[in-house]
């Protein structure tokens, strides 16, 4: 129920986003939307040693959108890309704390995964990935 | 304002759905009329009997089963003709919806008479539908598109519409007669006079209109009418386009295959009379006869009457939600100047946020763009919020959308 979804914190982070904004000096910055609803976000990547530096997000979009993204960026902060390829749907929902979100508004909440996602195949596009790692360039998540 | 006089408790009985509980115990209140309408018992039997009855495929055969169904189809067909008042059956033309409609036009008519450095011009409240065919159109012919301005209220400066329509080479003009996201009903009579003028046909998209209040081909004047079924009680899968005689006349074929022939040779094809020239392939039977029903119970009430009970519904809606805190009304609000159609804003609750309430509290609204992005872009507006009317609804159903909204503004301490 409603109650559930829309808690302090998704509020908070929806209202005051952390990490929201331009990235001058960005690695990789890839823009994605979702057609039937029109939230957006942009992520930004600042990569060394293939660890996250600095990652910023831009976006317009529903609460559940945007404070996705927002917990997103802290969760990600300076870990390494090699960890980060692996999150995975469920990681996100646990993330915001909202593990039954129907079908229509799953896609809200993992948008910015997908466009983080877009982003490291972006990245890797014109280099050689660490050894270990092995890049899906499947970014369908739902 | 006029009172209003439906019988709408009455009306509820003949839609099931009505009845429906949603999250559990709350019941229906369906308010996505501009999307589609609910369906009522009539128009739901229509379907089943001709399943269950004269299933057979139509114009050919001469077993009593397709005479049958070939007579309900028909029927239908004339049903339309009179409702707005076309002057033959050879004018309606049978589509998949009123963007196939629209489609038709632009890939028939508009693909023979358009060419290069001419022009269609549009308005910007346009839905999807009656964008992206011109613009594929268009960009096939190395013609030009054009967009109309409005206010923000959604209105139409007509000494600038005539501006463009009074510039050289403008080859169409489409225009929805009533915005989805607005609700604002645009002077197309008017419209259509300035562009005879000069000539220039006028495609009138009334997917929002005919639904909601009485339109008259003949009155208005317009050259091709295109509008769906299931925004009308009817089924989905069947849209109708209204051209007049003697432009459909000149019109090549659009969907080529069985049912729009006469004669078949191998490598030429006499085509078949009017309107099932236009009708390629085996229709949607069960689905045209069901509109039928739909027409029928439309009558029944009476255009008028729809269009006075959503008036006074709209304005009931617009009036309780009109001072709430951090609101944002979007297109006329004046109700002589607008369908039932009420899109808005409060507070920076995102639509989806507010839909996602709404719907624990077994409303259903309607979020996002709408199909219409340019017209959001030029109301600089990601997503709006949107109730839209139908003759079940009543001003109880518009208590229980307040109270939701309210639950709403609590939870984001608005």
């Amino acid at each position: 129920m409603s109650d559930d979804i829309y808690r302090e914190i998704i509020l908070d982070h929806y209202r005051n986003p952390r990490n929201k904004g331009k990235l001058s000096n960005a690695d990789v910055s890839i823009h994605d939307n979702n057609p039937l609803c029109g939230d957006e976000i942009d992520i930004h990547l600042k990569v060394e040693e293939d660890k996250i530096k600095d990652i910023k997000f831009e976006g317009r979009g529903c609460a559940i959108s945007q404070a996705s993204a927002s917990m997103l960026t802290e969760m990600i902060m300076g870990k390494s890309l090699n960890t980060v390829k692996d999150l995975t749907k469920e990681d996100i929902l646990e993330n915001i704390g909202l593990i039954n979100l129907g079908p229509a508004r799953i896609k809200c909440a993992l948008l910015s995964l997908k466009v983080l996602k877009l982003g490291m195949i972006k990245y890797y596009a014109d280099k050689d990935p660490p050894s270990a790692m092995k890049l899906s360039d499947d970014t369908k998540l739902y | 304002m006029q009172k209003a006089t439906l019988n709408v408790s009455r009306i509820r009985q003949d839609f099931p759905i009505l009845k429906r509980k949603i999250k559990g115990n709350k019941t229906l209140v369906y308010l996505d009329n501009a999307a589609t309408t609910q369906k009522p018992i009539p128009v739901i039997n229509a379907i089943c009997n001709y399943y269950m009855n004269y299933n057979s495929n139509i114009h050919r055969a001469v077993y009593q089963l397709a005479e049958e169904a070939t007579l309900e189809y028909e029927k239908t067909r004339e049903k339309i003709a009179k409702f707005i008042n076309a002057h033959s059956t050879d004018e309606i033309i049978f589509t998949r919806n009123a963007t196939e409609a629209i489609n038709l036009v632009s890939y028939s008519w508009a693909r023979t008479n358009v060419e290069k450095d001419e022009k269609v011009v549009l308005t910007e409240i346009e839905h999807h539908s009656n964008i992206v065919p011109w613009q594929i159109l268009t960009q096939e012919k190395g013609a030009k598109l054009e967009y109309v301005g409005i206010d923000d209220k959604g209105y139409l400066n007509i000494e600038e519409y005539k501006k463009y329509i009074q510039r050289d080479k403008v080859k169409l003009v489409s225009v929805s007669h009533m915005s989805n996201v607005l609700g604002t009903i645009m002077p197309v009579k008017e419209i259509i006079k300035m562009a005879h003028q000069k000539s220039i046909p006028v495609l009138i998209d009334g997917a929002q209109s005919v639904p909601h209040m009485p339109v008259d081909v003949r009155d208005i004047d317009c050259d091709f009418l295109a509008f769906s079924a299931h925004k009308m009680l009817g089924p989905t899968g069947v849209g109708v386009l209204y051209v007049k005689r003697e432009i459909l006349n000149e019109m090549p074929p659009f969907i080529g295959g069985g049912d729009m022939i006469r004669e078949v040779h191998k490598y030429d094809t006499r085509y078949n009379d009017l309107p099932y020239k236009f009708e390629g392939g085996t229709p949607n039977i069960a689905d045209v006869i069901a509109f039928g029903a739909a027409i029928d119970y439309l009558n029944k009430i009476g255009m008028d009457k729809v269009r006075e009970h959503e008036m006074d519904v709209t304005n009931y809606a617009i009036n309780a939600i009109h001072d709430l805190k951090g609101i944002i009304i979007y297109g006329p609000s004046d109700v002589n100047n607008r369908g039932g159609v009420v899109s808005f804003n409060i507070g920076d609750i995102h639509p989806h946020d507010l839909a996602t309430i709404m719907n624990d509290h077994g409303i259903a609204i309607r979020s996002g763009h709408h199909c219409a992005q340019v017209l959001m872009e030029r109301l600089d507006v990601a997503a709006t919020s949107r109730a839209s009317f139908y003759i079940y609804n009543t001003k109880e159903e518009v208590d229980a959308f307040i109270n939701a909204l309210d639950e709403a503004r609590r939870l984001f301490r608005i």
